[in-house]
């Protein structure tokens, strides 16, 4: 998640409530959890499509690459 | 149609629905130059919408020059013609106090103005003007209590707002000036005494960090993007409602799809045609055409919510669970939420997305449990629209019960 970009539009936290929160500071996206499990991809993805400010980036894990792979946070 | 000469072909409306001339350009191209010159260009590619709103460093929203070359004022506060760190700064102020989670701890007051509000329109006897005694109110209301602003001065801020949305140009500026004047004066009192509306809350938590014109700014844009937007979005996705019997059957059977129907009533109305207009910085190609520096650029909205959806961009195409309304831009409320564009994209994204969200869905839940036998109390070809607004509308919606 690039909070740069952020712009707090709260997609991500009305969508995916499980993966994204806003915060209480600046409005701006936290995650919700550090890594996500293959499962989560889907929603993740419709996510970071969804995200206005395109701040979402669903990236594999290091060392595991492909459909295996979790997600995690790009930067923080 | 003695007037459709006068309306650009992308405001141009059949009820909802885009003209087909709008159709058949958007279907040719992505961009192209409308007649009259101004703006230079229209965009109605989703894709290209997408890509000129993201990119706040090659198009500017600061307003263009007018016909005359004359600069316009500025627009000290202003959300939405601001570029870079000067929006940024004010983005983040007021940020936080638009968020899911703030918006939800407001929820009981929106259905309790809500359930106010369907009290008069019952008590005022059929046909009654949903526009009047409802989706007006509502928007105005809700927005009166974040803003802290006194009830009373609604109606003042209706007027200057039906005034503003008048094609009369110089009946337009003095209504915007005393529109913002109008929250100059509340700014300093609350500077003295500040209240639990926004405005107070800028003074508590920043004091002279943000000068009084800028909080005067922030409230015009927040109640200039807010109220009518809102309840247009309302009293038109209802009307989208009434015009889709079994849409609006479906919604009652599964109420657990309003939120899906939110979203798609907000993209299938999108009252907010065109985003407010980018000039280019520098010469951009883009679409196969170069978009000279300092041309104005409108991205159509509501061209680019109304064309096929594909793969990516939600499923627009019939897959949703309700088995029927597979048309490209037909109304089907069980589609899985597409990535529409209606509250716009890119830094400007709509601020009160989660506010507008939430009180439709308060709104429309209401309104179809007070009403179970809800219908238009006209004719559709009866209904009077606001086509040259800043955002579309209709000047009143009868109905029945």
């Amino acid at each position: 998640m690039d909070r740069d970009s952020c712009v707090g539009s709260g997609a991500c936290a009305l969508f995916e409530p499980a993966f994204f929160d806003q915060s209480e500071e600046d409005g701006l996206v936290l995650p919700r959890v550090r890594e996500a499990e293959p499962e989560a991809l889907p929603a993740l993805r419709a996510a970071a499509s969804r995200c206005p400010a395109r701040a979402i980036s669903v990236v594999p894990l290091d060392g595991h690459d492909g459909p295996a792979g979790g997600a995690r946070d790009r930067t923080d | 149609m003695t007037q459709s000469f006068e309306i650009p072909i992308d405001k141009r409306r059949n009820v909802l629905d885009p003209v087909p001339e709008l159709r058949e350009i958007s279907a040719r191209t992505p961009l192209f130059r409308p007649p009259g010159g101004m703006p230079h260009w229209i965009v109605t590619d989703r894709e290209l919408v997408r890509q000129i709103l993201a990119d706040d460093e090659r198009f500017s929203s600061m307003p263009p020059p007018e016909q005359d070359g004359r600069k316009p004022d500025p627009h000290p506060g202003s959300l939405l013609q601001t570029d870079g760190a000067v929006h940024a700064r004010l983005r983040r102020l007021v940020a936080p106090m638009f968020t899911v989670r703030q918006m939800k701890t407001l929820e009981p007051m929106m259905v309790r103005i809500v359930a106010e509000r369907l009290d008069v329109l019952e008590r005022a006897g059929q046909p009654a003007d949903l526009m009047r005694y409802f989706a007006r109110p509502v928007s105005g209301l809700i927005l009166a209590e974040i803003l802290g602003l006194p009830r009373d001065d609604l109606s003042e801020l209706s007027r200057l707002g039906d005034h503003r949305a008048s094609g009369h140009s110089p009946r337009r500026h003095s209504a915007t000036s005393e529109y913002v004047g109008h929250f100059r004066k509340l700014v300093a009192a609350e500077r003295r005494n500040p209240g639990e509306g926004l405005a107070g809350a800028l003074i508590r938590e920043h004091g002279n960090a943000v000068s009084d014109e800028e909080i005067a700014g922030i409230c015009e844009s927040i109640a200039n993007g807010s109220i009518e937007n809102t309840a247009e979005t309302i009293a038109l996705g209802t009307l989208a409602l009434l015009c889709h019997p079994e849409q609006m059957t479906l919604l009652r059977e599964r109420p657990e799809l309003m939120d899906r129907a939110v979203e798609e009533l907000l993209r299938h109305v999108s009252v907010v045609a065109a985003v407010s207009p980018r000039t280019a910085l520098v010469d951009v190609a883009i679409g196969g055409e170069v978009i000279k520096a300092g041309e104005v650029v409108s991205c159509s909205v509501f061209a680019a919510n109304r064309c096929p959806y594909g793969e990516g961009d939600g499923d627009a195409d019939g897959n949703g669970d309700s088995g029927g309304g597979g048309s490209a831009d037909g109304l089907d409320i069980a589609r899985e939420p597409a990535n529409h564009l209606a509250l716009g994209y890119g830094v400007h994204f709509c601020l009160g997305a989660a506010l507008a969200r939430l009180q439709m869905r308060v709104a429309f839940t209401g309104l179809l449990e007070r009403f179970p036998n809800l219908r238009l109390g006209a004719g559709v070809e009866e209904l009077r629209f606001r086509v040259l607004a800043p955002q579309f509308g209709v000047e009143t919606l009868p109905v029945l019960w």
